[in-house]
């Protein structure tokens, strides 16, 4: 399977089941699109015709690269055959019961009003609630057991608000660490917060402990207010971004991200994701609206047309930023060519409701962060495991090749068939696809791949 | 190659001969929380 595509002056060609990514010229990019379809002999007719008043373009040198084509095939390189899908449930079905990765809700309750909030402002559909110091541990034990031989073990403080249950947080990291030598375990905390009640305590403490925390900022001013209020509709931009920034500067290289969500009112995010950057942010990631279609706030089919050419944007100015000696970082275009995940973590997904489950402030499991407060999607509790396993199984059978739309996509192995939650959430089945989000992932690895492209024929 | 330059990638193939420890982050744990991707993801393993 072959993908090929022209960007900022590049000319494309992704082989997806090698990996391969070749960068051409458009006398090869057009034999390339040719070579499956044509025999030798009519590509270089073709080719001929079509580049008649170019002199660079001869018979021998159209030959030549059709042999070109022809080493990579042999090779691997290209029109590598699609030979995964035997192999597609094997790591989930290797790592069996494991689960290495909780989402902890240590608070169902927030500080903040946001309209958008896809767990309504918190509460996730049910009780404002706060974890106990004894669900929180629990869940941590849960996972320790349930790990299996896995070494790195990841726990999101999530909310709602999490600060709004600091010292639970904080007591439960002790507790983690107090146990995961001797357990042969590593614990990687994140924390995901809004920012109205760090101080310095947070601070020093997330900055000791977090291996990554998640800071939401909307971006502008009056986008981030417009959405982001009190219980008093007052907005909270002023009041988090000086914390952000302290937060920021103590935390030297250490990980983090500033995360915002866009929506139908800034479907020209990139504006938002360069005022972070005005902030002193570098570390960016900014994602569309998760919403029901009849949402004030949900893109419209106009609005996703706009949103591709401002991914389009936003490699661009990143590329420029980069040589100009003040790059910053768009998580979806983090992609590391060369030392990235194997063809099992590329065939098996993100993981939800397997290796991946959140915990809710009374201890019950769920799939992930998103499907919380939908009781038919509860798997178990923290005590008695997963109960649910016919519920289990059919995430475990998610995967790049679950989904029939997703057989001729060149993307599939890049997002390994999508999000299950949203898969749902448009569809009905976690087996479905959510189209618009499918056109976005898209448009964002032809971006990422083309920044690495765009650098790789700069460097020569 | 005149025409065409292959940039260095892992090669999936390959990959399928020593990949799968499980080691690597969940893909959704890190900073969007609300889609997939795991091109983004670091492999864990030292020999790759």
């Amino acid at each position: 399977m072959v993908h090929q595509y022209k960007l900022n002056g590049c000319n494309i060609v992704i082989d997806t089941c090698s990996g391969s990514i070749h960068a051409v010229d458009e006398v090869a990019y057009d034999i390339i699109a040719m070579y499956e379809n044509g025999a030798p002999e009519e590509i270089v007719k073709s080719i001929l015709t079509k580049y008649a008043d170019r002199d660079d373009v001869t018979e021998e040198d159209v030959r030549v690269c059709i042999a070109d084509v022809e080493s990579l095939k042999k090779e691997g390189r290209l029109f590598t055959p699609d030979t995964y899908s035997s192999m597609a449930g094997t790591l989930k079905e290797r790592s069996g019961d494991v689960v290495k990765a909780l989402c902890l809700h240590v608070a169902h309750t927030c500080n903040l009003n946001c309209s958008y909030c896809f767990a309504s402002q918190g509460r996730f559909h049910g009780e404002r609630a706060l974890m106990s110091f004894e669900v929180g541990k629990r869940a941590l034990d849960f996972l320790m057991e349930s790990s299996g031989s896995r070494h790195n073990l990841e726990v999101d403080f999530f909310g709602g608000e999490p600060l709004m249950n600091w010292d639970v947080v904080k007591r439960l990291v002790a507790y983690a660490r107090s146990v995961e030598k001797e357990k042969g375990k590593n614990f990687r905390f994140t924390l995901t917060t809004n920012g109205m009640l760090i101080d310095d305590d947070v601070i020093e403490f997330a900055n000791k402990e977090m291996s990554n925390v998640v800071l939401s900022l909307d971006g502008r001013k009056e986008i981030h207010d417009r959405l982001r209020v009190d219980y008093a509709g007052n907005g909270s931009y002023d009041r988090i971004v000086p914390k952000f920034q302290k937060l920021v500067k103590a935390r030297g290289n250490q990980h983090y991200y500033m995360r915002g969500t866009f929506t139908h009112a800034n479907p020209d995010f990139t504006k938002d994701l360069f005022h972070m950057a005005d902030l002193g942010f570098t570390e960016l990631s900014m994602e569309p609206v998760v919403c029901a279609p009849d949402d004030p706030a949900a893109l419209t089919p106009e609005d996703i047309e706009i949103v591709k050419e401002q991914y389009e944007i936003l490699a661009k100015e990143m590329l420029k930023r980069k040589k100009e000696g003040h790059p910053i970082t768009f998580y979806h275009y983090m992609i590391d060519l060369e030392a990235g995940p194997c063809i099992y973590k590329r065939l098996s997904g993100c993981g939800s409701g397997t290796e991946y489950m959140a915990v809710t402030p009374w201890g019950d499991l769920y799939p992930c962060h998103q499907f919380v407060g939908d009781e038919q999607f509860k798997l178990g509790n923290i005590w008695e495991g997963v109960t649910n396993t016919g519920l289990r199984d059919s995430f475990r059978s998610c995967n790049a090749y679950a989904r029939e739309e997703c057989k001729d996509c060149w993307a599939k192995l890049y997002c390994s068939g999508g999000c299950a939650a949203n898969a749902y959430h448009a569809s009905g089945s976690i087996r479905g696809i959510y189209k618009p989000g499918c056109e976005l992932f898209c448009k964002r690895i032809e971006c990422a791949i083309m920044m690495k492209v765009k650098e790789a024929l700069e460097e020569t | 190659m005149e025409r065409i330059r292959t940039l260095n990638t892992r090669n999936l193939c390959e990959s399928a001969k020593n990949g799968g420890c499980g080691e690597c982050q969940t893909s959704c744990q890190s900073a969007c929380k609300t889609s997939c991707g795991v091109a983004n993801q670091q492999c864990e393993k030292a020999e790759k």
